[in-house]
């Protein structure tokens, strides 16, 4: 089946623009904020809200760094091979900062809590937020939630959200696929 | 996304260029963990590994301790002097006494060569080989690679790696041989002709009977101990005829090093003789990457134990 397009790229686009107006909303200078994307997929996210932020607060430092985790995972050896890790890349402290994690989508949450877990080995921050493009609602395995929301989806366990970077497929959007069930 | 081709780590031999990459791949995002301020992962949490040592060792027991403490792993220790294989126990029935304690992988030195296949075809465990006599020392040679990679910028083509010293007795040369030329490296053993094994030629690498001459060949020198311990009871010196003659010609001083004419990257896998194999003046240059070897083991250690674990089957 043809996959359903979401989120087309003008929307994308707006959406991004949208999330970090609200980011700018909530920590105004980013003194005390850092922005750490989840590898491999919300690190694209991450750096996008940085290229942005950078436009909009030209004298403001940022921070946004990449946080791997794959050693974190909780179905290490449930999975049929073993889970291959990415870079991590943090070159500052986290210690009672204003952490913004971001992920590309959220699902079951077992991300996020990785993540979570992952993140507490760098220090302790004061405050922990999530960023997500996009949130399958009503499909969560554990009590997470996000603080800021691209686009809320329905959509049914078999199916899969696909985000596609301009930097990885050559375009911006975010597309639905249903696998047939036979 | 890859896995490696092997149920255990016996040696190097059985492992391709593709595993190995794999594992130093897996080994950078270790380094990096093992430099964090909490320097422990949650991967191995449901693992009990068991490191059983039927030879001395101090830093490969170590190593491998550290890492699977750093992963998570539940970890008991074994060493031959204070158990039952005084008392005249079988190795398949000490393993598997251990192993009925619900062990997941065993970590194993032992004197004789291919004691870790022996073992792998006679017990139901993951074996990790930490040396097995004069044969193989796999973990070594990964971390010993590992360390030339990261000076050499990751490209090991047309390098030219010299082992120097003791080739006959040393499970690390063989498992170094076949690494790196695995990994596509020139490797070179040198040594006094009673050292170098007959035939090594074959395995395709060259050998020199001159450290001089070695210098200005190699890019990479790595100085193995002379192992006193494997030469004859009572520190019999039976291959050459003296320490100090084997220092005098095989022994890498500082102006030996200059000779060279180009900057050398100088190893040991340790425990040095200081003034032996290398003077205390070359050990503590900028040239010798022999502490990095050392951390580098750890990392290499739990890329290791991390891929291995990742193929026991949770039930």
């Amino acid at each position: 089946m043809r996959p359903t397009t979401l989120i087309d790229t003008t929307q994308f686009e707006l959406i991004i623009d949208r999330l970090t107006h609200e980011l700018i909303e909530n920590h105004r200078n980013f003194e005390d904020t850092v922005l750490l994307g989840l590898q491999p997929r919300g690190v694209y996210l991450a750096h996008r809200i940085e290229q942005k932020l950078g436009r909009l607060l030209p004298d403001v430092p940022l921070r946004c760094g990449d946080l791997d985790i794959t050693f974190f995972r909780d179905d290490f050896r449930r999975r049929e091979k073993p889970l291959q890790p990415n870079a991590t890349a943090i070159d500052f402290i986290i210690e009672d900062q204003n952490v913004v994690l971001i992920d590309d989508v959220l699902y079951t949450g077992r991300t996020i809590r990785a993540g979570l877990d992952a993140m507490l080995s760098f220090g302790r921050p004061a405050t922990v937020e999530l960023l997500v493009l996009i949130d399958r609602r009503f499909s969560r395995e554990l009590p997470i939630e996000p603080t800021y929301v691209g686009k809320s989806v329905d959509s049914l366990d078999h199916q899969r959200v696909t985000v596609n970077w301009n930097e990885v497929t050559g375009k911006d959007d975010v597309e639905l696929h249903t696998q047939r069930t036979s | 996304m890859s896995s490696l081709s092997v149920k255990h780590l016996l040696g190097i031999e059985p492992l391709t260029r593709e595993d190995i990459e794999l594992i130093f791949r897996t080994a950078d995002e270790f380094k990096e963990v093992i430099n964090r301020p909490i320097k422990k992962v949650p991967s191995l949490r449901d693992i009990t590994v068991a490191n059983l040592f039927f030879e001395n060792s101090t830093r490969t027991r170590l190593s491998f301790e550290l890492a699977e403490k750093r992963l998570s792993a539940d970890v008991v220790n074994f060493s031959a002097s204070s158990s039952s294989v005084k008392k005249g126990e079988t190795l398949i029935d000490t393993v598997n006494n251990i192993l009925a304690m619900k062990i997941d992988m065993v970590v194993m030195r032992h004197p004789d060569p291919g004691a870790a296949l022996f073992l792998s075809e006679n017990v139901n465990t993951i074996i990790v080989n930490a040396g097995d006599g004069t044969h193989e020392h796999p973990t070594q040679a990964l971390l010993d690679a590992y360390s030339i990679r990261e000076r050499l910028d990751e490209d090991f083509t047309d390098r030219r790696v010299a082992i120097i010293g003791d080739i006959l007795h040393s499970r690390v040369a063989l498992s170094n041989i076949h690494c790196l030329l695995k990994l596509g490296a020139e490797v070179q053993v040198c040594g006094p002709p009673t050292l170098i094994p007959k035939h090594i030629e074959s395995m395709g690498v060259s050998i020199s009977y001159s450290l001089e001459e070695t210098l200005m060949w190699a890019d990479v020198v790595n100085m193995l101990r002379i192992q006193l311990e494997r030469q004859g009871d009572g520190n019999v010196v039976k291959y050459f005829p003296s320490l100090r003659e084997y220092s005098m010609k095989y022994g890498l001083t500082a102006e030996k090093l200059a000779g060279a004419g180009k900057p050398l990257v100088v190893m040991h896998p340790g425990p040095i003789n200081r003034g032996v194999e290398v003077t205390s003046e070359v050990a503590d240059s900028n040239q010798a990457i022999i502490l990095d070897q050392v951390e580098n083991g750890v990392a290499v250690r739990m890329a290791v134990l991390y891929l291995l674990a990742s193929q026991i089957e949770r039930n």
